[in-house]
């Protein structure tokens, strides 16, 4: 499967990559793992993709005020690995490393997965309970998104037109904080039919997350009233039904999980 | 519009210009002619093309030839030394490791990209490796057993004699 023609620029900075967007329908590249295979399909048709993999500035974590801020091009792969994750925000490496399969995790990134909102994404899930911010640059300068106020509804984000997300930063959890992502994988891409990412702070304050099974992620720390509120998505790998109950089910290992 | 790459296969640097929209499993096969890379399902699901990009297995199906500029890539053609096979085709041969061989060299990149991660892992672990390859013939015991034999190989003392042994 071939996409249709379109012009293509491989950015060195993200004031280039948001000039470059400004014409057309332009698009951003990063790990191209979503965007590829709907561009094969012809799904997605932009004329211009933005290739900005090669910005150095966007990739990288580091611990900053007592946040660690990630680089919206990390890739899942390096995320999963890497020390100061698996030390101070285990339930990152704990969920980037359930992303697909080596060689997806190898080449997609955790800003291209909250930019494209997939409704089975796992990255939706796990910033929302972490009560991260994303960071996004545009023409008017940066601002910052709360994860809760980011995901707006199917593929739908609170980023503008020509917005970049430059980072991902969160509050580093206090010792004592118990956390963890559980998913019910769709055997063949292991996108999350049901993923529940569940934080436990030392104080009780238990923040929830859902993703798969409605139109985007969303927090339920009171999951009960946020359950029988959603209207479950139904398709071939899970009826709405299944998805409900599931959504129970991986509630309740999670919370077991941190209690 | 066509873009000038320039990037190193298995050590030998190529320059072509490329139209953006040209897959890197297409410019491999077509343009350098080197079909060792498959395509099985070209939806990035099988794993078949799977290639090395800087050292990184990567489903050459779902990465343009452009994003490839500058790289290193390794593709099956690359991993027989001097004649000599890679411990993982010598595996795969000696385990009966394929049947119809569609899809052993996305299954043996996979595993060499594995292996250099860890160097003695477990049947589970190997198992995990390839999540993201499959196999329509062998029921992938054979598979495992083979990536098992390249392991232990790969992590056994060299059976070349060592200067001291040799003067003995
Ligand atoms: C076989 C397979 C299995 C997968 N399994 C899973 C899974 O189990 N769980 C899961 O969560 N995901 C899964 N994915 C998706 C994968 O995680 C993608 O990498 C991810 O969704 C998109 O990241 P990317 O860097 O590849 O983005 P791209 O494909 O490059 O871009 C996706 C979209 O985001 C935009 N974009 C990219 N970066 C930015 C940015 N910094 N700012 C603004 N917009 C941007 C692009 O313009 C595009 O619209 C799978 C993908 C494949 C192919
Ligand atoms: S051909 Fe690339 S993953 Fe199947
Ligand atoms: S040997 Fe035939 S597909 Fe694997």
């Amino acid at each position: 499967m071939i996409p249709v023609a379109f012009d293509y620029q491989k950015a060195k900075t993200v004031d280039e990559a948001i000039a470059a967007l400004s014409n057309g329908n332009s698009k951003i590249l990063a790990g191209g793992h979503s965007l590829l295979p709907a561009m094969k399909l012809r799904m997605s048709q932009p004329s211009k993709l933005v290739d900005i993999s090669s910005i150095s500035a966007l990739k990288g974590i580091k611990e900053e005020d007592g946040e660690i801020v990630i680089g919206a091009a990390t890739t899942h792969a390096d995320i999963a690995s890497e020390k100061l994750i698996k030390n101070k925000l285990s339930i990152f490496a704990e969920g980037a490393s359930m992303i697909g399969d080596v060689q997806v995790r190898n080449h997609g990134t955790i800003g291209g997965s909250l930019a494209h909102a997939d409704p089975a994404g796992d990255w939706p899930a796990l910033v929302l309970a972490v009560d991260a911010t994303i960071e996004a640059q545009g023409k008017n300068g940066k601002r910052r998104i709360k994860a809760t106020e980011f995901f707006t509804g199917l593929f739908s984000t609170a980023l503008q037109e020509n917005e970049i997300i430059i980072a991902i930063r969160v509050p580093i959890p206090p010792e004592g904080t118990k956390a963890t992502y559980q998913k019910f994988s769709q055997p063949a891409s292991r996108f999350a039919i049901v993923g529940c990412a569940v934080v436990r702070f030392p104080d009780g304050k238990t923040n929830i997350a859902f993703t798969g099974i409605s139109d985007n992620a969303f927090r339920a720390d009171n999951a009960e009233a946020a359950l029988s509120a959603v209207i479950f998505l139904s398709d071939h790998y899970a009826s709405a039904e299944y998805r409900k109950h599931l959504a129970k089910v991986y509630l309740k290992k999670a919370l077991q999980a941190v209690v | 519009m066509s873009i000038k790459i320039t990037l190193t296969v298995n050590g030998v640097k190529h320059t072509n210009k490329v139209e953006p929209r040209m897959l890197l499993v297409h410019y491999l096969r077509d343009v350098l002619k080197l079909t060792g890379t498959h395509v099985g399902c070209d939806t990035s699901g099988c794993g078949a093309c799977t290639i090395h990009v800087n050292g990184k297995a990567t489903k050459s199906c779902t990465m343009l030839a452009v994003q490839a500029d500058k790289a290193k890539i390794i593709t099956i053609e690359g991993m027989a030394t001097h004649h000599e096979l890679h411990p993982l085709q010598e595996a795969f041969n000696q385990c009966h490791g394929l049947q119809c061989g569609f899809c052993t060299p996305g299954m043996i990149m996979t595993a060499a990209d594995f292996l250099t991660r860890n160097k003695k892992p477990n049947e589970k672990e190997i198992r995990e490796a390839l999540e993201g390859n499959l196999c329509r013939c062998t029921g992938y015991e054979n598979i495992v057993k083979s990536i098992q034999y390249a392991a232990d190989k790969m992590s056994a003392p060299k059976a070349r004699k060592t200067k001291k042994e040799a003067t003995v």
